[in-house]
């Protein structure tokens, strides 16, 4: 066992664990300031913020001997033995002699700076920087320009951290960022004709740590002290990255990769990034509509459950549609409450939307052909009760042989996925829900509309393609007007108080063996499901 | 003193020196023969090791430890590199030795490869030297021609290869690891160490990086022995117990306001009074010497009281400068404003910054646009401070940076500074009368332009 000292305090490190001064320091409580070194990235100890002293201690004896020179925290192993100190006068001169050179030529324009409020040059210069600024200078030159489509560069904000650089090398693989020119004209651009063009390229925005690069997305949009973050999961790939999203009273504004070792590392790709816009989009549903002699009439969700109970109880036989953008509690809540009518209710796995092939890049982060979070969660649901994995298509086929009289559809997809010909076939349904956020042909032609929510308004867990079970929180309000799916569920289930996913959860452990390993237990990095599945075999 | 007969430079005058006919009617390859014909690769390191050969690039690290910091029974490939890019200002050393005996330089690095097992050598050579360059390629297609250079060199099994690369001008190369990024295609960026070069260098391979006129000592030592080359120089210090001497013969390269400026080779420890007076001819016009940079501009400065420096790998050392550098002495005379002359070295060491670590990139550029605003006749007496404080504090002493570029910087601003005080501080008074004592952040100032 390796044990560190850190100022002072002593460090044990497990077998095998191999971390830097940074890393260790950070285990101890002390945090020390870096802009260059990100653990997803090789080390280049350029910035010179990191800078601790560093000794080693004397086994035998206990003996402390300091080195003379200080080194950077990032590029020192702790190993058994390793002294660090982060708080000395020597290491906060150097400190204040960094923060007072990256500001010589930054043009500290934090006012109409995107970056402010979470920028690491405003918060360790207000930690370790000087109290006046000495280099009387005139830094301003304003310069920027696009690096690509979702990335802008504001030339003078840069402090030469080459983090994006590096990413672009070692992450994305495409390496369209450099550093041209030498010294202090140095600056980060793309060859000519070859702009930042990758399906990574937003997580430079995030691995900058200043206000160099800005996501032309969300660009002057607002003001990152005024959003709030939730953690959340993305919903654009069965990868099922785990992420943040940034609003403010109720309005998306941006989605952030959130770390989590076992599925996205630090990044997430582009679509996953910018699809969100469907969430306000102006065309979402807003009223739970009945269909009538002259045409659709409103209907109050007072007595929506009331009334959808009792036209299901009428129907001799049921289907329900589940969607794989559907949380598996509200799966589950939906496939419950149908076969608590219809023991035999026909339980479907909703249209899998796929595009393209998966795509691995050489950090080997993943986007997957299958564009939804929760295929496996959904599916896993229905073979569970019914025993039987009943497809879409599978489904459209049977409806003719079948005499299924009402029939459950959820939506909620990001884009259209229904069309003409598969309304035509359940046309002669004579009970139809629909439930969804955006119309379609299905929704045209639905007994009932209900409009329902998007990834950001749900509570509840997906399931990703490795069988990993990620929950997470609603992180605005749905549109005025709209009542989520689980919600609904809920109340049709006639369930106590206010709709609590976790709850559902703790229910679905018990029932099935699949997700058994999720009971009880809450992980920032999700859970995987898998060790069950040795159990079962 | 005894009259020291030149060793390295002997044949730099005769008729077509640069030739394989005229280098081996002196006796050259004789020395690569008799390592081939029956010397152990080991045997030629205990060879130099025992010489006492020391770099002769700048730092002076011992040439027979630096070999064997190579990992043993390593599968190879082995890289040898010669740091051929000579860019210290006020050196020229190597130059001569490419331009006049380039064989001999060669014959030093067929040696040196076959001690290190190095089966493939590149010679990286500043862009600035075209004469060089046609010269090395044309000795290295002799040498292939005779067999010295190709497979199997002269029967001995032995094998190598090498390959001239000419870099694209920029002082930074000259940087081992700067030097390695550069040969591999990239920017010349100092890599972090460790590892060091020895272990894993060019193309992730234990590589050894040395210097020119390195490589023609070992051709030397292999011609005369250890004893020889320690018979010339100075011996360690006995208090010093870290001192490993300074043996041999030296390049100097003598430049600046003197009589006759040239590269002369003297033994090791010479002091900079007997390099002007016996080598130089004295200062130029019947003017009196202010300073000397003792071994190009990034070792700092001695006054004209310390020319009783001598000019071995301790001696400025004691007399405040960084080290002997590549013992190129620049005389200044006394017509040279000192403001002049760092505002020059500052100019360069900002222009040469790679730009990879803080300190050094911000450092160097906010020192010049300092040095600009003095000169402009805007300075204060709070900047002479302000100097000084960004060189105590940039560089590999204090831990501050990747390489030592940024410590070449710091010393001429430190040692003109602190050498020469009353002469920045008569200067800022005498043009800026009214604002040299202002102590607070002055108005916004435009960049002063150096051109």
């Amino acid at each position: 066992m390796a044990t560190v000292i850190v100022d002072g305090k002593e460090i044990e490190l497990a077998a095998g664990e191999r971390l830097n001064g940074i890393q260790v320091a950070a285990r101890a409580g002390a945090d020390v300031p870096h802009y260059c070194w990100h653990p997803g990235l090789t080390v280049v100890a350029s910035c010179r913020m990191c800078l601790v002293e560093t000794g080693r201690r004397d086994p035998a004896t206990g003996e402390v001997t300091m080195f003379p020179k200080l080194v950077p925290g990032c590029q020192t192993p702790a190993t058994d033995g390793t002294v660090f100190i982060t708080k000395s006068d020597k290491v906060t001169a150097a400190r204040a002699m960094v923060e007072e050179d990256l500001l010589i030529r930054h043009p500290i324009d934090c006012p109409i700076c995107d970056k402010a409020g979470e920028c690491s040059l405003q918060d360790y210069h207000f930690e370790h920087g000087r109290e006046e600024r000495r280099a009387d200078l005139k830094p301003f030159t304003s310069r920027r320009r696009e690096l690509g489509d979702t990335v802008t560069l504001f030339v003078d904000r840069c402090v030469m951290c080459t983090r994006c650089v590096r990413f672009s090398r070692e992450i994305s693989g495409d390496a369209e960022l450099m550093v041209v020119n030498r010294g202090a004209h140095e600056e980060i651009d793309v060859f000519p004709g070859f702009p930042l063009d990758n399906k990574l390229s937003g997580n430079v925005v995030d691995l900058c740590p200043v206000g160099a690069l800005g996501d032309r997305d969300f660009l002057y949009k607002q003001r990152v002290w005024f959003m709030k973050s939730h953690d959340n999961v993305c919903v654009g790939c069965s990868t099922g990255c785990s992420i943040k999203v940034e609003e403010n009273q109720d309005k998306v504004y941006r989605l952030k990769p959130r770390e989590n070792p076992h599925v996205n590392q630090w990044w997430m790709c582009d679509e996953g990034r910018y699809g969100w816009k469907h969430v306000h989009d102006p065309a979402r549903v807003t009223l739970p509509r009945r269909a009538g002699k002259d045409g659709y009439e409103n209907v109050e969700w007072s007595t929506l459950p009331a009334e959808l109970d009792a036209k299901l109880s009428a129907s001799k036989r049921i289907a329900a549609v589940l969607s794989p953008h559907l949380t598996v509690e509200e799966a589950y809540q939906l496939a419950k409450y149908v076969r608590g009518i219809d023991e035999q209710a026909l339980l479907v796995l909703g249209p899998v939307p796929t595009a393209g092939e998966d795509e691995c890049f050489p950090s080997g982060f993943t986007i997957r052909a299958e564009k939804c979070p929760n295929r496996r969660g959904v599916e896993e649901v229905i073979v569970g009760l019914a025993k039987e994995l009943v497809t879409w298509d599978d489904f459209l086929e049977r409806l003719s042989d079948e005499s299924i009289d009402a029939v459950w559809v959820t939506g909620g997809y990001k884009t259209a996925w229904n069309d003409n010909p598969a309304a035509q076939k359940l046309s002669s349904v004579p009970l139809l829900i629909v439930q969804d956020a955006i119309a379609s042909p299905l929704w045209e032609i639905a007994t009932y509309q209900l409009p329902g929510a998007t990834f950001a308004e749900r509570d509840g867990s997906y399931v990703n393609h490795a069988d990993r079970l990620q929950s997470f929180k609603w992180a605005v309000r749905p549109p005025a007007g709209v009542t989520t799916e689980g919600q609904l569920y809920w109340r049709l289930l006639k369930s106590r108080g206010l709709y609590n996913s976790r709850a559902v959860l703790d229910d679905l452990t018990r029932e099935l063996l699949y997700f058994s390993a999720a009971a009880g237990v809450e992980c920032e990095y999700g859970i995987d499901l898998k060790v069950n599945q040795l159990a079962s075999v | 003193m005894a009259e020291f007969e030149p060793v390295l430079l002997a044949n730099i005058h005769q008729e077509d020196s640069h030739t394989l006919r005229a280098y081996e009617s002196t006796g050259g390859y004789a020395g690569l023969k008799k390592v081939l014909g029956g010397m152990s690769a080991d045997g030629v390191k205990e060879l130099v090791k025992a010489s006492g050969l020391r770099g002769r690039g700048g730092a002076g690290f011992p040439t027979g430890l630096k070999w064997t910091f190579l990992p043993k029974d390593h599968p190879g490939p082995i890289y040898f590199c010669l740091n051929a890019d000579e860019s210290e200002p006020g050196t020229f050393n190597n130059r001569i030795l490419m331009e006049e005996d380039p064989h001999q330089v060669i014959e030093g690095l067929i040696i040196s490869c076959f001690a290190t097992a190095a089966s493939t050598a590149y010679f990286y050579m500043r862009y600035e030297y075209p004469l060089a360059w046609k010269r090395v390629q044309a000795a290295v297609d002799e040498c292939y021609a005779a067999g010295y250079l190709g497979k199997d060199i002269l029967g001995s099994g032995y094998s190598l290869d090498i390959f001239l690369h000419r870099g694209a001008a920029a002082y930074i190369c000259g940087e081992e690891t700067g030097l390695i990024e550069s040969l591999e295609g990239r920017r010349a960026w100092p890599r972090i160490k460790p590892p060091f070069p020895a272990v894993e260098g060019a193309f992730r391979k234990p590589t050894v990086v040395n210097n020119v006129e390195t490589a023609a000592c070992v051709k030397q030592i292999v011609d005369r022995g250890a004893g020889w080359f320690r018979s010339i120089g100075v011996p360690p210090d006995p208090n010093n117990p870290r001192d490993p001497g300074s043996f041999g013969p030296k390049l100097y390269c003598l430049s600046g306001h003197i009589e006759k400026p040239g590269c002369y080779e003297a033994p090791l420890g010479i002091t900079v009074n007997e390099l002007i007076d016996n080598y130089g001819g004295g200062v130029w016009r019947g003017r009196k010497a202010k300073a000397a940079i003792p071994g190009g501009i990034s070792m700092g400065l001695l006054t004209a009281d310390e020319f009783d420096c001598p000019l071995d790998f301790a001696g400025p050392g004691k007399y405040g400068c960084l080290g002997l550098g590549t013992a190129a002495v620049v005389v200044i005379d006394e017509t040279v404003p000192m403001v002049d002359f760092l505002h020059n070295s500052c100019q360069f060491f900002s222009h040469e910054s790679c730009g990879q670590c803080t300190p050094c990139r911000e450092g160097t550029s906010w020192a010049l646009k300092m040095m600009n605003r003095i000169k402009a006749g805007k300075g204060r007496l709070k900047d002479l401070d302000l100097l000084l404080e960004i060189a105590d504090n940039i560089g590999i002493i204090p831990g501050t940076t990747i390489c030592g570029l940024a410590d070449g910087a710091a010393w001429p601003m430190k040692n003109a500074i602190r050498k020469f005080r009353g002469e920045f501080e008569e200067y800022i008074k005498r043009t800026n009368p009214d604002g040299y004592m202002e102590t607070n952040p002055v108005p916004v100032l435009e960049i002063i332009g150096a051109h």
